[in-house]
């Protein structure tokens, strides 16, 4: 077999070289590039060019705090890293002088990775800010911190090591490794990856193919989109050991078509593999031949249901089949075929590197290893981390998330998307792991934590769901198709204050009969926001029903806007907005809200600037 | 059909798309990414362009204009020049996305799925964009705009001609 070890020493040279140099890096991944990274490294580099410094430019991906994008990393040769945040193209001069001067601008250093250099006083160092302290970066080790579209980069940092000790070892030894390190399925599942080899692997046929799941469907969640854009070669890496253990030739990424950015950089890597001759025919002179092809999705949520994905692939609408024959037996084009998430694929490359036991050292009984979380919604800091399996649900929003927005009381947190469900103050303490969040009614899903806080009205979020789950499901099978539906209506009609006691014990039904009878997962999960908040906040739904009342404040149909005589300057600017004309009132006395004509579009309630509108 | 009939733009649309069809002749499962590029090059797929295309892929023409109408990407109508793609997502919805939404909407005079009248703009939400921990977020064709405010919606869209 030919080995990788003269390339890898030359690229470890040139990555040395490079990050010897002094160097900014702009972070450019999807929430980079949205709060304006790329405008801020066009900036750097014209005044570097201007001023005729020796400052290389440079850019990565995501290093997971996305309430600090746009984020710049200046690193000086010998001295500590530094992270800065919120860098807008008005600070580029500044930072610049900084270089020059030596000296880091200490107000907007969000942390400072040292290396070898002593650290700065001052600055919170990455390992142990609040930030990052608990979490750990196996998967996300190279995001935010290499060049995702360089393979230099990746071959510099241990990468393409996974597949060149596979292809030394037998193919079941591939398989027992992956099987001892206990990894599970992140799609959310939590399926034995392992396990699922095995029956690729033992199932009659000469042809088979490995796909990934990239449909990254569920709102809230972009753990897959990150790793894509982030580290896209360590995916590809983890494809190539499953096709080797499973015995397969072909691969396919299914990637949804909302990420551009992780397709062209999937695209890239995969060009630059070929080239390395990592990908193709006889890899390193294994005799193992294998190629990736990208499917882009087309829009439809329920093909991130496997077998649905399998139809996309092949050309047809995404609808799920029946299973069995499972796809391990028969599935793309009617070949064994395993499908992994994006995810798990990224950490086969680590546990074939650093053995099962180095894996399976972290986490907990049944659920070893790391996950990648999305913490979003109403938490101060939203972004992405990597944790280890077991931390509780109150170290995340708390220490890493750093609380809730504005001070606000924590009410619940949605883990699984869609198919998941809400959990509650007096469950914050759960280990997360694949158990626990099961016998909470929730799921550990693909990853996605939205955080909701008193605000936040449980008897919405669930119609939130419903209306979602309602609009795309396939409709191949009737209990997902009209009973998702039966369920939103049942909602919109609490929510508007129409509800009856009655419509809870049908609510309860239907999430039964769904949940039974569904084809797919979609359908067999959709119930579960329902099904929580029932669990967790029926005094919610009651207070809508019996009382005409949204505790939250949220639904408009059960509002009513009053104006506080005492608070009112009679300014007139309500008056003005009111699209109604409910308003009355002389200027300089207090203002009346006419409940018969209130539309209560809440326009009146954003504009007084003296707190004088109440809604209850 | 609504494809514009101005002589030279549409032979080369022709063009294209038969040197597209070569392509994906012989190819596994091609129909999904044919259309999406026979989209790509007439901005929406017209009826004679599924046609064309289940004749040529010798699929049932019944067949693509299922898979057509039941992937949300697909537009059987003429669209406008920039999409804006309004993110409704979970972490969207808790920090106010429908405000944006609504925003988006008044700013254009087009509701869900409408294009305004210049062909300038297509107006559409998505479920998700992945960019939540910018939420509430909005995608104008291939850029996405984060953080957003109602009040800023209107000048964003004034950079896209």
């Amino acid at each position: 077999m030919k080995s990788l070890d003269q390339i890898r020493a030359k690229y470890q040279e040139e990555y040395k070289n490079k990050i010897a140099r002094n160097r900014i890096v702009v972070g450019l991944g999807t929430c980079g590039i949205a709060a304006g990274g790329e405008k801020v490294m066009a900036a750097i580099k014209e005044q570097i060019a201007a001023r005729g410094l020796d400052v290389d430019v440079d850019f990565s991906a995501c290093i997971g705090m996305c309430y600090r994008e746009p984020m710049v990393e200046v690193a000086l040769a010998g001295a500590p890293s530094v992270v800065y945040g919120d860098i807008f193209p008005d600070k580029v001069e500044k930072l610049l002088d900084s270089i020059v001067n030596k000296t880091p601008v200490f107000e907007w250093a969000v942390m400072q990775i040292p290396g070898d250099a002593a650290p700065y006083e001052g600055i919170p160092v990455m390992d142990t800010s609040p930030y990052y302290e608990k979490q750990v970066r196996s998967v996300t080790s190279r995001l935010g911190r290499t060049n995702p579209e360089s393979i230099v980069d990746y071959m510099a940092t241990g990468g393409y090591e996974g597949i060149e000790k596979a292809l030394g070892l037998d193919r079941m030894a591939v398989i027992d490794e992956v099987k001892k390190s206990g990894l599970r399925g992140r799609g959310g599942a939590g399926f034995p990856t392992g396990t699922k080899w095995n029956f690729v692997y033992g199932a009659p046929g000469d042809k088979k193919y490995a796909v990934c799941n990239a449909d990254e469907g569920d709102p809230g969640a972009f753990m897959d989109r990150s790793v894509l854009e982030g580290d896209p070669h360590s995916v590809l890496e983890g494809m190539m050991i499953g096709g080797y253990a499973i015995g397969a030739d072909e691969g396919y990424i299914y990637c949804r078509a909302e990420y551009p950015l992780a397709i062209k950089r999937l695209n890239l890597a995969i060009a630059q593999a070929e080239e390395h001759g990592l990908l193709g025919k006889n890899i390193l002179d294994s005799g193992f031949n294998f190629t990736i092809k990208i499917k882009a999705g087309a829009g439809a949520f329920v093909c991130g249901e496997e077998t649905a994905l399998l139809n996309s692939i092949e050309g047809l609408r995404g609808m799920p089949r029946v299973r069995p024959p499972f796809p391990a037996i028969k599935g793309l084009f009617g070949k064994p075929t395993t499908l992994n998430n994006v995810e798990t694929y990224a950490n086969v490359p680590f546990i074939i590197r650093k053995g099962a036991d180095w894996y399976s050292a972290m986490g907990t009984e049944k659920s070893k290893g790391s996950k990648v979380f999305c913490l979003t919604g109403k938490v101060n800091n939203t972004g992405l981390m990597e944790v280890p399996m077991g931390i509780t649900l109150r170290d995340i929003i708390f220490s890493i998330g750093g609380g809730i927005q504005y001070d606000k009381k924590f009410k619940a947190v949605q883990s699984g998307g869609p198919s998941g469900g809400c959990i509650p103050a007096e469950h914050l303490d759960t280990p997360i792991d694949y158990e626990s969040l099961g016998a909470l009614g929730a799921i550990m899903g693909s990853g996605g934590l939205v955080v909701m806080d008193e605000t936040t009205c449980m008897v919405d979020v669930a119609k939130f769901f419903l209306n979602f789950t309602q609009l795309e499901s396939c409709g191949k099978c009737t209990p997902c198709r009209e009973g998702t539906k039966r369920m939103l209506e049942i909602l919109q009609k609490i929510c508007d204050g129409k509800g009856e006691m009655t419509d809870i014990d049908t609510l309860e039904l239907l999430c039964r009969v769904v949940k039974g009878s569904s084809l797919c997962a979609l359908g067999q999960t959709a119930p579960n926001p329902v099904a929580t908040t029932l669990r967790y906040f029926r005094d919610e739904y009651e207070a809508h029903i019996k009382d005409h009342r949204c505790p939250a404040g949220v639904c408009s149909a059960l509002l009513t806007y009053t104006v506080l005589a005492d608070k009112c300057t009679g300014c007139g600017v309500c008056l003005r907005a009111c699209p109604a004309g409910a308003i009355t009132g002389a200027k300089k006395e207090p203002h009346i809200i006419n409940p018969a004509l209130c539309i209560k579009c809440g326009a009146c309630f954003q504009k007084c600037k003296f707190d004088a509108i109440v809604k209850a | 059909m609504g494809a514009c009939m101005c002589g030279n733009e549409q032979s080369t649309q022709d063009e294209a798309l038969a040197k597209l069809l070569d392509q994906y002749r012989d190819y596994k499962g091609g129909l999904i990414p044919v259309l999406q590029e026979a989209q790509n090059i007439y901005g929406y797929l017209p009826g004679e362009v599924l046609q064309k295309i289940a004749k040529e892929l010798r699929i049932p023409f019944s067949k693509v204009f299922g898979v057509c109408t039941f992937y949300a990407q697909f537009h059987l109508k003429p669209r406008g020049r920039n999409i804006i793609r309004v993110c409704l997502g979970t972490a969207c919805h808790v920090r106010g996305g429908s405000k944006i939404f609504e925003a988006a909407q008044e700013s254009l005079g087009v509701g869900q799925g409408g294009t305004t009248e210049d062909l300038r703009f297509t107006l559409e939400t998505v479920a998700c964009i992945g960019a939540c921990g910018l939420s509430p977020c909005m995608m104008v064709n291939d850029d996405t705009h984060g953080r957003l405010v109602p009040q800023k919606v209107g000048g964003i869209f004034d950079s896209y001609q």
